[in-house]
């Protein structure tokens, strides 16, 4: 009977096929895997105080990025929308008729360059403004409408360099009907160069944050070493290798990511809700020209993707260095 | 199956622990190692499971020489040892079923096999029934059998075991010792550590003495 201890086993696998054996083995693999996937999620959810401290750090690092990124991205997209409408305001001279103007117009938009055009009358400039400006009262109490008359134009292509744009309002403001002719974006491109500013300052600020988290995740798992520096030093007497070992930290250092990066987007996407409405009623005051713009889905894929990176990357640098130095003695 | 030919360890602070020490366990031999404490029985037993390395001679185990092996593949090598301790170094937050069942999973196998081979394992050293227990919930004998069932599951050559009674009575560390008897006579290879002599004495296996970290019997 004692004998058959050590003999029983050996049977049935020298009975079984390579390829059966084999396949035991890829299960046996994936069990592992599966089993420090979903221990280590058990383990967060059975310590939450010091899982939701772990992930509210880190999530507001992330979301502070995050965050930042779409400012800028929000900005941005003010910009673009002047950029398109690269148009050019040309006022007419006091002296010349609606009719002459519209016909002025008329002729514009058959230039090459030239997309579209749009008269404000003179009288249409005075309703607009009344309106507009909140200077009703003053323009009243002018004898004489002082306003003069515009045509918009809309150059054809957006893609215009600016000495095409220039050449362009040099050969209106030479037309004997022209009083001047205004490109006003130099604005825009202060804005711009503040942006592209902006935009470095992002890439910055998430390296730095992105180093933060790692260090984050990284003393979390020392921690969590350190608690089950029993466990780690029986696993290796025997015979786990550090890969054995550094399974189930990894996981949680995937999941510890994973959870901080989608905390990090509802924070985000919270924070933009709120702005929503005023961002709405002043978009409105300009034409609806802005949008809120939220984080797009591959943008999102992207956050819980380099959350997730930061997570296992913080845990692999720790394992790596003290599983070294975790010995039985 | 285990050679020791000339093997000293040194320690910077302590000085000397091994001196020179020689000897040779054939396969399916049952040995005890003996000597005060601080003679280096630990020591010697360290260097087998490549917890310390010595800083000459070799340890050759089944032909294979301990110095020249790679750190990497040390978990390899300790696969082939079973070993047991004198506070068992049980994991208390797990089953016995998942304590005797480490090496297993450890080694990759399936979840048949591993159920199959726990429960047979179990079943040797007399606790089939009680997988389902916590090891603090188990008497001082049943966790040290808890051990052994762990270190044999995965049938390896050689079984060490440092005190592996030094926390039980004599009763239980007979029992104990038939079980390391019954191991022996399927062919695994046994050396135990103990300074327990009246029941070395009684058993009347070989004996390896150290005193002084010098081997002064075998």
């Amino acid at each position: 009977m004692r004998k058959e201890y050590y003999r029983k086993a050996k049977v049935p696998v020298r009975k079984k096929g390579f390829v059966s054996n084999l396949g035991d083995k890829l299960h046996a693999y994936l069990d592992i895997h599966a089993h420090a996937f979903f221990s280590s999620l058990g383990r967060l959810v059975r310590a939450p105080f010091s899982s939701i401290m772990t992930i509210a750090v880190m999530s507001i690092a992330i979301a502070l990025s995050a965050g930042f990124y779409l400012f800028v991205a929000n900005i941005q997209q003010l910009t673009d929308s002047f950029e398109d409408s690269n148009h050019m305001s040309v006022f007419l001279k006091e002296q010349v008729s609606d009719q002459a103007g519209a016909k002025l117009a008329e002729t514009l938009r058959s230039y090459g360059n030239i997309k579209d055009t749009k008269l404000i009358s003179r009288s249409q400039a005075l309703t607009e403004f009344r309106e507009y400006s909140g200077f009703g009262a003053a323009i009243d109490a002018l004898d004489k409408n002082p306003l003069p008359a515009v045509i918009q134009v809309m150059p054809s292509s957006e893609s215009m360099t600016q000495q095409q744009l220039e050449q362009l309002r040099h050969t209106l403001s030479q037309l004997p009907e022209v009083d001047q002719v205004q490109l006003d974006l130099e604005w825009v491109k202060r804005l711009q160069s503040m942006l592209a500013l902006a935009e470095r300052g992002v890439t910055l600020l998430s390296t730095i944050f992105g180093i933060g988290v790692l260090f984050i995740t990284g003393n979390t798992i020392r921690l969590e070493l350190h608690n089950r520096r029993e466990e780690v030093i029986i696993a290796k007497l025997v015979g786990a290798t550090d890969r054995f070992i550094s399974r189930p930290f990894l996981y949680t250092g995937f999941w510890l990511g994973l959870l901080s990066g989608i905390t990090a987007w509802l924070i985000v996407t919270m924070m933009m809700m709120v702005l929503q409405t005023p961002v709405d009623e002043l978009s409105k005051l300009y034409d609806g020209l802005f949008n809120v713009l939220y984080l797009g889905f591959i943008e999102v894929m992207a956050l819980f993707g380099i959350s997730t990176l930061l997570g296992v990357s913080g845990a692999w640098l720790v394992l790596v260095y003290q599983l070294r130095q975790l010995n039985p003695e | 199956m285990l050679k020791f030919d000339h093997v000293c360890k040194r320690y910077p602070e302590a000085g000397d622990v091994l001196t020179d020490v020689t000897f040779h366990l054939k396969p399916g031999e049952f040995a005890f190692l003996t000597g005060h404490s601080g003679a280096g029985k630990s020591t010697l037993l360290k260097l087998i499971a490549l917890m310390e390395r010595c800083n000459r001679g070799n340890v050759l185990l089944d032909g294979q020489n301990l110095n020249k092996a790679k750190n990497r593949h040390i978990p390899y090598i300790r696969r082939k040892l079973g070993l047991i301790f004198q506070d068992f170094k049980l994991l208390n937050d797990r089953t016995v079923f998942d304590n005797v069942a480490l090496p297993l999973v450890i080694a990759g196998h399936g979840h048949q096999e591993i159920s199959r081979r726990v429960r047979a394992s179990l079943d040797k050293v007399g606790l089939l029934g009680k997988e389902k227990k916590y090891p603090l919930t188990l008497s001082g004998g049943e966790q040290q059998r808890v051990g052994i069932a762990r270190a044999v599951v995965n049938k390896p050559p050689l079984i060490l075991a440092d005190e592996p009674t030094g926390n039980l009575d004599p009763e239980l560390s007979a029992e104990i010792m038939k079980l390391f008897e019954d191991f022996q006579q399927v062919g695994v290879t046994i050396l135990i550590a103990t300074h327990d002599i009246p029941l070395v004495k009684k058993m009347g296996h070989r004996v390896l003495k150290l005193d002084h970290g010098r081997l002064v019997a075998s």
